[in-house]
């Protein structure tokens, strides 16, 4: 296995929503990621690239991202419909089997202009499920539910996650949601949104891009004096039928952790948890311990739907590279009530 | 009691799918848009390697450099290269034979497609110069629809190596 690292990571001050197209909104995220190793765009060697057409509602539409990215001479480019942590799996595969050396993910989430709830339900079952229109904030509350009934998630467990997210979040710049003095009583207090769920257990809309530098072996020990490096990475899905799952645990992340390697401490912890009770979940599932979680506010103060996964990587790799981390554990999912999960597990050169 | 072995199978459902959009064209394609709004043709030339774009885009393809320079074109230009519709389609609603073309407007570096009319379908060709026929403006919206068809112009055909690089 070659050795490969998160070496750069940018990401946009995100906003609730931008007047800006993809490209415009892309270019300078990229731009930044690749000054940040002085990188010149020419010498990368594959892009990949998370989005959803969906979001905008228009099909092929991430194609209109290549502009931001200058394919020519011609490039070695791909895409994935899926967050941009699913693209920096995909890079990390292309790294491995030698055809590049340097890659750089990207991602956008432009969620404002569509009706989120609404747009997730597409992806449930088309026959038996989606019809019945079960929204992503209705079907986050049904999990919600059932891990409270179970037991292994309590309401304030979900309050402690806001309150410590939206305090952490007041020293990310790029956050969309902070308060330094968020406590669990007032959250507490707050009357339901979609009971269990009161609006503070839920993402915020947010419109944004990320993009992350991947390189393997010296090219990352050129560009970068600490790289991450990623030293284990797994991708596990459990069923696609909700109504098939215990929905008060999270398989596919355990597996994943296993496999990715998770054990012991790590210094910082960056979960793909847009809804608070997920984060609880997750944590149970991956026996994670940490020093910090989502340090940065994590999905619940920035929500910029397909770049949040990736978000988490960069976040981990970020703290690495400035020496504030040695070892981070990075998490991204994908599809409905954490469905699929990607985890990683990142340290800096003894 | 149903007798659910004697029911018919269900071959096919309905799944009706209804999503709003609000969707942003962004700052350049925004101000093409509001450029055809005012019967104007406005593209976005690169500062680097001066490309004028038509439709109006946010970033240069090619140089990956944001574009920032609106530039307003003529609504007459030269045909690249085109195609006769002989075939009639669901949804058709112009009579064939008629022309699509790919026309690149006077001061714009890249064509884009749009119906040619006023003349004999096989009259069309390359090089053919052409000028925008508009609807009245109290038709007008944010969009290239604005312009009915193109007509011939009258002038004499551009030099191929005038537009031999658009092909």
């Amino acid at each position: 296995m070659r050795d490969v690292a998160i070496v750069s990571f940018a990401q946009t001050k995100h906003v609730p929503r931008t007047n800006l197209s993809t490209a415009e909104l892309l270019l300078p995220v990229i731009g930044a990621a690749l000054a940040a190793v002085e990188l010149d765009r020419h010498r990368v060697d594959f892009w990949c690239h998370g989005s959803c057409d969906y979001l905008s509602g228009q099909p092929f539409s991430f194609v209109a991202a290549v502009d931001a990215i200058g394919a020519w001479p011609p490039i070695v480019e791909s895409h994935v419909e899926a967050d941009g942590a699913f693209a920096l799996y995909e890079a990390w595969v292309k790294l491995q089997t030698g055809e590049a050396d340097t890659a750089v993910v990207f991602a956008n989430g432009k969620s404002a202009s569509g009706d989120t709830r609404r747009i997730l339900t597409l992806q449930l079952d088309p026959y038996y499920v989606a019809p019945l229109w079960p929204d992503a904030v209705s079907l986050a509350a049904l999990q919600a539910r059932v891990a409270l009934d179970a037991g292994v998630v309590t309401e304030a467990d979900m309050a402690d996650v806001v309150a410590r997210s939206r305090r952490d979040a007041a020293a990310n710049p790029c956050a969309v949601v902070a308060d330094a003095d968020a406590h669990e009583d007032a959250l507490l207090a707050a009357p339901f949104h979609a009971e269990p769920l009161r609006a503070h257990d839920c993402p915020p809309p947010t419109d944004g891009a990320a993009a992350v530098v991947l390189a393997a072996g010296d090219a990352a020990r050129d560009l970068c004096e600490r790289p991450a490096w990623i030293r284990g990475i797994d991708h596990r899905i459990d069923g696609h039928d909700i109504g098939r799952r215990n929905l008060s645990s999270v398989p596919s992340a355990r597996t994943a952790a296993e496999r990715a390697g998770v054990s012991g401490r790590f210094d910082v912890a960056e979960l793909h948890a847009p809804f608070s009770h997920e984060e609880v979940l997750l944590r149970l599932a991956m026996h994670v311990e940490a020093e910090s979680f989502n340090a940065s506010g994590g999905a619940l103060c920035a929500n910029p739907i397909m770049a949040t996964g990736l978000i988490r990587f960069g976040e981990v790799a970020a703290r690495i590279h400035r020496g504030e981390a040695g070892r981070g554990l990075a998490h991204a999912m994908s599809g409905p009530c954490l469905q699929q999960n990607l985890v990683a597990v990142l340290e800096a050169d003894a | 009691m149903t007798d659910v072995d004697a029911a018919e199978p269900v071959k096919s459902i309905r799944t009706p799918i209804s999503i709003t959009y609000n969707w942003s064209a962004g700052v350049q394609a925004g101000q093409y848009l509001r450029g055809l709004l005012e019967g104007r043709l406005v593209g976005s030339r690169c500062p680097a390697c001066h490309q004028v774009y038509f439709p109006g885009r946010g970033v240069c393809p090619t140089c990956a450099v944001a574009l920032t320079d609106a530039v307003e074109l003529s609504d007459r230009g030269t045909i690249t290269s085109f195609c006769i519709v002989n075939v009639p389609f669901l949804g058709q609603r112009i009579k064939i034979p008629y022309v699509a073309a790919n026309i690149v407007v006077d001061g714009a570096d890249i064509a884009f497609g749009h119906l040619v009319l006023g003349c004999e379908a096989h009259e069309v060709h390359m090089g053919m110069r052409v000028e925008a026929v508009w609807r009245p403006p109290d038709e007008w919206g944010p969009s290239l629809e604005n312009i009915d068809h193109f007509r011939p112009s009258g002038e004499p055909d551009a030099p191929f190596d005038s537009y031999s690089r658009h092909l």
